[in-house]
């Protein structure tokens, strides 16, 4: 279990840096998606929220959320609330279990990143029937199961800017 | 499982009371948004902030695009070339008829008395992307309030009804496509005249003419166009095409599906139609006829 308990010494991460990737996970999310793409993306904002949450809860709260799912609201012409409601109860879901996911390597934090991204669909989901829309199917649920496939990728290229200077080790 | 912080850490409120604080801001917005249309005003405020991320986003797309328009290949050019001539031809002998036409039929409209066919006005719009929301078919475009474009405004391409312009930001406007479930858009079948509500479904390339009595004459390839009476969508449009007609003596109502004949998923350029068309005056409204008298309910009650 060695490989269980390995913790990397990062640099601390800068405010900027956060706020950067989540406006390129914006962007992401805003990227003209059609057709069959469009069942399989994963929802970038919620999948970079939930890594910030459980790697810097003291950084990326609820507030962030809550704009976050705003602004993809209203660039998706939605109900307003809806990704933030979904938003919201995902970094709480990630407070709530980041010591336990922390433990883990990328991958087997998949395992705990894909039912939350479940989690997210599913309230979207919700106020989308109770708002009168049809049920699209089981395929909506494709893009959590991607966006918990990419979550090892994602966790290595967001940690790259923290990692120590080689002349730093010496 | 919970962290205790010393209390000499300053934390603010525990997960759980943000939660819950959080929550019931969303889900009053929600119901403002959705019950009380409130937000118009909120949401018009942040599309300015969201616009320049949208054109970022879009960006790729269209310098792709833009760049396969350039690296067309001579032959190709050469063939669209020689087709366009020969639509033009054909079309202009078409064109001179019309003017004809045009004029002896205003002047017709003019002896019957009847009001004149306003002059629609368009707005060439290009379509900025689909909306990214597997619940529902819409389209954003590049025109919007500043450009006079207004909510409720029908939208056509070269073929046919597209959807209908159901909110607008200063620069972008929303439009919402006849497959999108439940939109309605009241048609005519051209072949016998009769009257029909055509009803997305929420599925590309699928119509349905709702409450059409069993009995109704509608076959298959019959072409509906819009009736221009709900003052929405001008008359004659061309919307749809039947593609299936189902009788079943069980259901109170004959299922009709529609194939919709505009390219509703496969266009860069629609035209917003400014119809200012004035709606029919309502008939006076009739007179009531007075409230029964309470005496004689008490009296009635009573015996």
């Amino acid at each position: 279990m060695a490989s269980l308990t390995h913790q990397e010494i990062l640099l601390p991460v800068k405010p900027g840096f956060i706020v950067f990737t989540l406006i390129a996970a914006a962007l992401l999310n805003m990227l003209p998606w059609t057709g069959w793409a469009l069942w399989f993306r994963p929802d970038f904002v919620a999948l970079v929220v939930l890594y910030w949450v459980i790697e810097q809860p003291h950084r990326m709260g609820f507030t962030a959320a809550l704009l976050l799912g705003l602004l993809m609201d209203v660039a998706d012409g939605t109900l307003l609330g809806q990704h933030a409601l979904a938003y919201s109860i995902l970094v709480y879901g990630g407070i709530l279990f980041h010591r336990r996911v922390r433990l883990f390597t990328p991958t087997p934090q998949i395992v705990h990143v894909i039912p939350l991204l479940l989690l997210n669909d599913v309230i979207v989901l919700g106020i989308r029937l109770m708002a009168g829309a049809d049920f699209p199917g089981y395929r909506y649920f494709f893009g959590s199961f991607v966006g918990g496939a990419l979550w090892p990728f994602l966790s290595a290229l967001l940690k790259l800017p923290q990692r120590p200077k080689p002349e730093n080790h010496v | 499982m919970e962290h205790q912080p010393p209390p000499f850490f300053r934390t603010g409120p525990t997960p759980l009371v943000r939660l819950l604080l959080f929550t019931s801001i969303c889900l009053a917005l929600l119901v403002l948004d959705a019950r009380l249309k409130y937000l118009d005003r909120l949401r018009q405020a942040a599309s300015v902030i969201v616009y320049p991320i949208q054109r970022i986003a879009g960006a790729p797309a269209s310098i792709f695009q833009r760049a396969s328009d350039f690296f067309v290949t001579n032959s190709s050019l050469r063939s669209e070339n020689a087709r366009l001539e020969q639509e033009s031809l054909s079309q202009s002998a078409l064109l001179q008829q019309l003017g004809l036409l045009q004029t002896e039929n205003d002047h017709l409209r003019k002896l019957l008395g009847t009001r004149e066919r306003l002059k629609a006005r368009t707005t060439l719009a290009e379509i900025l992307y689909a909306a990214r929301d597997p619940f529902s078919r819409k389209l954003v475009v590049d025109q919007g309030s500043f450009d006079d474009v207004q909510a409720g405004e029908p939208v056509i391409d070269g073929v046919g009804v597209v959807g209908q312009v159901t909110r607008v930001y200063p620069w972008q406007a929303e439009v919402t496509l006849i497959t999108d479930k439940d939109h309605l858009v009241p048609v005519l079948n051209t072949r016998n005249g009769m009257r029909a509500v055509l009803a997305g479904t929420g599925n590309d390339g699928a119509l349905e003419l709702r409450f059409v009595p069993l009995n109704a004459d509608f076959e298959n390839g019959d072409q509906l166009v819009t009736s221009g009476i709900d003052g929405v969508y001008p008359p004659g449009l061309p919307v749809a095409q039947v593609s299936n007609v189902e009788r079943n003596a069980a259901f109170l109502f004959a299922r009709i599906t529609c194939k919709p004949l505009a390219g509703v998923n496969s266009h860069r350029q629609v035209l917003i139609v400014h119809a200012q068309q004035p709606a029919a005056e309502r008939p006076p409204e009739a007179e009531k006829p007075p409230p029964p008298p309470r005496a004689t309910k008490k009296g009635r009650r009573g015996g």
